[in-house]
């Protein structure tokens, strides 16, 4: 199983835990998966369907250019990391 | 289905079993005779019918606010046939955006760059333009656009930026705390509070720095401070728009990326992107700068008023204050070891100037930092501060450099006061394969150690270097390399020559390791391939040459592509020779039939009947793939400081760096000479020199002093080859990492020529004789 993990700022959706493994496929359903374990987890990493702007996804060390579409290995490391750039208004 | 799949996946690098044919030679580039020639076409070389003139009124304010435009005379001038405010401009929204990039844009910001709204917020800031029948008409004009400015106090560092009573640049700007989780700091327009300066806080942390420290025996902890230094490309800024009747757009520039300049144009406009074209011209210099939007949307506009083409162009003064720099840095390095070498803790601060909007470079710099080293216990934490300076743009290896020149200074006296030799102290720490990252990824198979050892091994290290006042110094550094999705088409000529059309514009040679990787698998001679650079509507997506991924995508890309042309022409002989395609073979560039082996046919001689025996072949390929491996460079250099003058002379500079696979090794060399030179620079004079209203006081290559040939000695380089799993030639992005080690490797030979530590940059020789006398202020 891939083994997630969590950042420090969402372990109070996680209750502490810092990392988890999970049986999946694809980066969407390990975020399925961290919010049915972790309610709340996907409202804080997806928007519209996709990561949100200022998060990346870096599976095997590689931070991934496909988003929630990259596949996982059962042996991969996944870490949700902040993605370059950065700046926004209210609106 | 011809299309290769997204993310082709290998076995094993051929590099590690094949000998080449094309792959590591030295051929000529396709595009030399035109640019020794001055044939080659440049953005600013676009003449079209009835084309206009256009300027751009700039801010002499650092920061204010425009309470008033009036353009009502610049209009009456004879000759003039449009003028534009941002009033012209839509306002995008200030959410930021994933444009397909990668990078992270706020439409709103970069809009607001383009050209100021309600204020400027930086001297050389955008306020209006004209376009007119000639240049000198069009500057006459834009002095008589009167604008009423209310003056407010410039901030002009981040020190300043971060008081708590600094002035505030945006008032709506929220603040992004732990961005990989959730936006901070939200303001609302009814939200009484006070803004902030800070648009970014992150932290990084891997293991217990806190027990790491403890179980440290020699700590060094230090603060660092670097200059703004422009990429100093030698071709400014330029763009020429036509807006047709149709209500599409052609723009006609030089970037780092057609499809990403169409993307920015479009979405500042609020045009779909399939009504803008994006035309690539030659490039002369990016280094990164050329990623983003300045004139597109203010030529497409003055183009939309007066229903003609029209041109703007920069002078070198608009480059300098109207484009971004890298970012001004303030950077704490603490970082401890056991007394047998072995690193146990880091903690870093860094703080990067972002210029007038939100994004410097201080995410990759944080994360490159302590990439070479196994630390297990490490912590990184970055702000990214606005400040009333032009906006920050890349500049190879974004953020990286200064944060080496932190990291590597300290690790250098780190093993001074171990007394360790400084590349037996980082073989020593040295990362590999599997290592973990301050970040908590892991590295993959890398050529660090390789690359240590190839610089220990060299004559330089070991030549004894003799005379008063010299020095050697040696530094590392780390650059992650890129990669994003990226076309190729290839198609067959009756003559049994191919054309190759792909995304990446060209900057230090991609066109040439494009058509290297045609031939290859192609079997074909390197000038039997034709390489071009699609435009927007001739090729499929691309992302831009940045990050070091042009030939790596790229050249999966072509890989593919012409894979996909073999397998089409077996096809092809298959039906020609009635038999089955599984039993033809595809070897150099000859097809042979397994069973019968005197059925053999040249790829020109199928090439000549393809028309007639089932119509032209075209492969196509476009890809996203994994795995750019990362780069690592060291670099070694002799100094010699005068304690007179202060200045220092390079004596002998080496630069190794592992290129996984050299695809043409002559331009791999090129791009190591050319990091180096530019760091060296920024080590030793380049820095924006400001007044206290912000004005920048030498821009122009005159007063902003960047090193030439009679600067500097030959850079030798060594090509270090620890093939990249990922790619099937087993090649590495090489274009960035080259910056990463000179100026921490400069610092750590003015030390031992010096007694002197150089903490802030650049070491101009102003900054050097203060040192040596012990004054404060370095």
């Amino acid at each position: 199983m891939a083994t997630v993990y969590i950042p420090e700022p969402l372990q109070p959706l996680s209750r502490g835990e810092t990392q988890v493994t999970i049986e999946a496929t694809t980066v969407r359903q390990i975020i399925a998966r961290l919010e049915a374990l972790y309610p709340g987890m996907e409202d804080a990493l997806v928007e519209d369907g996709d990561l949100k702007p200022h998060i990346a996804v870096a599976v095997d060390g590689e931070v991934s250019i496909l988003g929630v579409v990259e596949p996982v290995r059962a042996d991969s490391e996944v870490h949700f990391i902040p993605a370059l750039g950065g700046g926004s208004m209210a609106r | 289905m011809s299309v290769s799949q997204v993310t082709p996946v290998i076995e094993a690098p051929e590099s590690l079993t094949q000998e080449y044919q094309v792959i590591g030679t030295r051929p000529i580039r396709p595009d030399g005779t035109d640019k020794v020639t001055g044939r080659a076409q440049y953005g600013a070389d676009v003449r079209l019918t009835g084309l206009l003139y256009g300027k751009i009124l700039r801010s002499p304010h650092a920061h204010a606010r425009i309470k008033a435009i009036d353009i009502s005379r610049a209009l009456a001038y004879p000759g003039v046939k449009a003028v534009i405010t941002s009033a012209e401009l839509p306002q995008p929204s200030g959410k930021v955006t994933d444009l397909g990039e990668g990078a992270m844009i706020n439409p709103r910001f970069m809009s607001n760059n383009c050209m100021a709204k309600d204020k400027v917020l930086y001297k050389g800031h955008a306020v209006a333009a004209v376009a007119a029948a000639s240049w000198h008409v069009a500057e006459e004009a834009i002095a008589l656009i009167e604008v009423d400015y209310e003056v407010l106090p410039a901030v002009m560092t981040a020190q300043e930026a971060m008081r708590p009573d600094a002035p505030i640049l945006h008032e709506r700007l929220m603040s992004l705390e732990n961005p990989n989780i959730r936006p901070g700091g939200l303001r609302e327009e009814d939200d009484p509070g006070k803004g902030s300066n800070i648009a970014n806080h992150f932290v990084f942390e891997v293991g217990d720095v806190a027990q790491g420290f403890r179980e440290a025996e020699v700590i060094v902890e230090r603060e660092f401070h670097t200059a703004a230094v422009h990429q100093g490309y030698i071709e400014p800024h330029s763009a020429t728009a036509l807006w047709n009747a149709d209500g599409s757009l052609i723009i006609w520039c030089s970037s780092q990326g057609h499809f990403a300049i169409r993307e920015q144009t479009a979405r500042t406009l609020g045009l779909p992107v399939s009504k803008v074209k994006v035309i690539p011209m030659e490039i002369g210099g990016g280094f990164g700068a050329k990623t983003l939007i300045y004139l597109e949307p203010v030529a497409a506009l003055l183009s939309k008023k007066t229903g003609r083409p029209v041109k703007l162009a920069m002078n070198r003064t608009e480059v300098f204050q109207g484009t971004g720099p890298t970012s001004g840095t303030h950077t704490r390095v603490k970082i401890g070891a056991k007394k047998d070498g072995r690193i146990t803790a880091a903690d870093a601060t860094l703080i990067y100037e972002a210029g007038a909007f939100p994004g410097s470079p201080v995410n990759p710099g944080s994360q490159c930092m302590l990439a070479p080293y196994d630390i297990p216990n490490a912590r990184v934490e970055g702000y990214d501060i606005v400040v009333n300076r032009p906006k920050s743009a890349a500049y190879r290896a974004p953020g990286a450099p200064a944060a080496a020149f932190a990291s590597e200074s300290v690790i250098d006296e780190l093993a001074e006061k171990l007394g360790m030799d400084p590349l037996e102290f980082r073989l020593l720490n040295g990362a590999k394969e599997g290592t973990r990252r301050v970040t908590g990824l892991r590295l993959p198979r890398i050529g660090y150690l390789e690359t240590l050892e190839a610089a220990k091994a060299h004559p330089h290290y070991s030549t004894p270097l003799e005379g008063a006042n010299r020095g050697r110094g040696v530094a590392t550094g780390y650059w992650h390399n890129n990669t994003g999705p990226a076309s190729a088409t290839v198609s067959v000529n009756p003559d049994g020559t191919v054309i190759l059309v792909e995304g990446s514009v060209d900057i230090g040679g991609s066109r040439a390791a494009a058509a290297m990787h045609v031939a290859e698998v192609l079997g074909l001679a390197y000038d039997e391939v034709k390489p071009m650079i699609g435009d927007t509507e001739s090729v499929g997506f691309t992302s831009q040459t940045g990050g070091s991924s042009a030939t790596f995508k790229t050249g999966w890309a072509c890989y593919e592509a012409a894979t996909d042309v073999k397998r089409q022409m077996i096809e092809r002989a298959a039906k020609i020779w009635e038999v089955d395609a599984a039993d033809v073979e595809y070897e150099r560039g000859v097809l042979t039939y397994t069973k019968n082996p005197e059925l053999r046919m040249a790829f020109k001689d199928l090439a000549r009947r393809l028309n007639a025996t089932g119509g032209p072949i075209v492969g196509r390929a476009n890809v996203a793939p994994r795995g750019a491996g990362p780069g690592f460079a060291v670099h070694i250099v002799d100094v010699e400081v005068d304690p007179d003058t202060g200045k220092t002379q390079i004596l002998r500079y080496t630069a190794l760096q592992d290129a996984g696979k050299a695809i043409h090794p002559s331009y791999v060399e090129g791009q190591i000479q050319g990091g180096a030179v530019q760091g060296i620079g920024w080590a030793l004079n380049e820095e924006y020199v400001f007044n206290d209203k912000g004005e920048m006081l030498n821009s122009s290559f005159l007063d902003y002093r960047m090193p030439t040939s009679l600067d500097l000695p030959m850079i030798d380089t060594v090509i270090v080859e620890v093939p990249n799993p990922g790619h099937p030639f087993g090649l590495r992005g090489v274009g960035e990492v080259s910056i990463v080690p000179p100026m921490a490797a400069i610092a750590n030979a003015i030390y031992r020529a010096t007694g002197v530590r150089m903490r802030q940059l650049p070491m101009s020789p102003a900054k050097v004789v203060e040192a040596l006398s012990g004054q404060p202020g370095n």
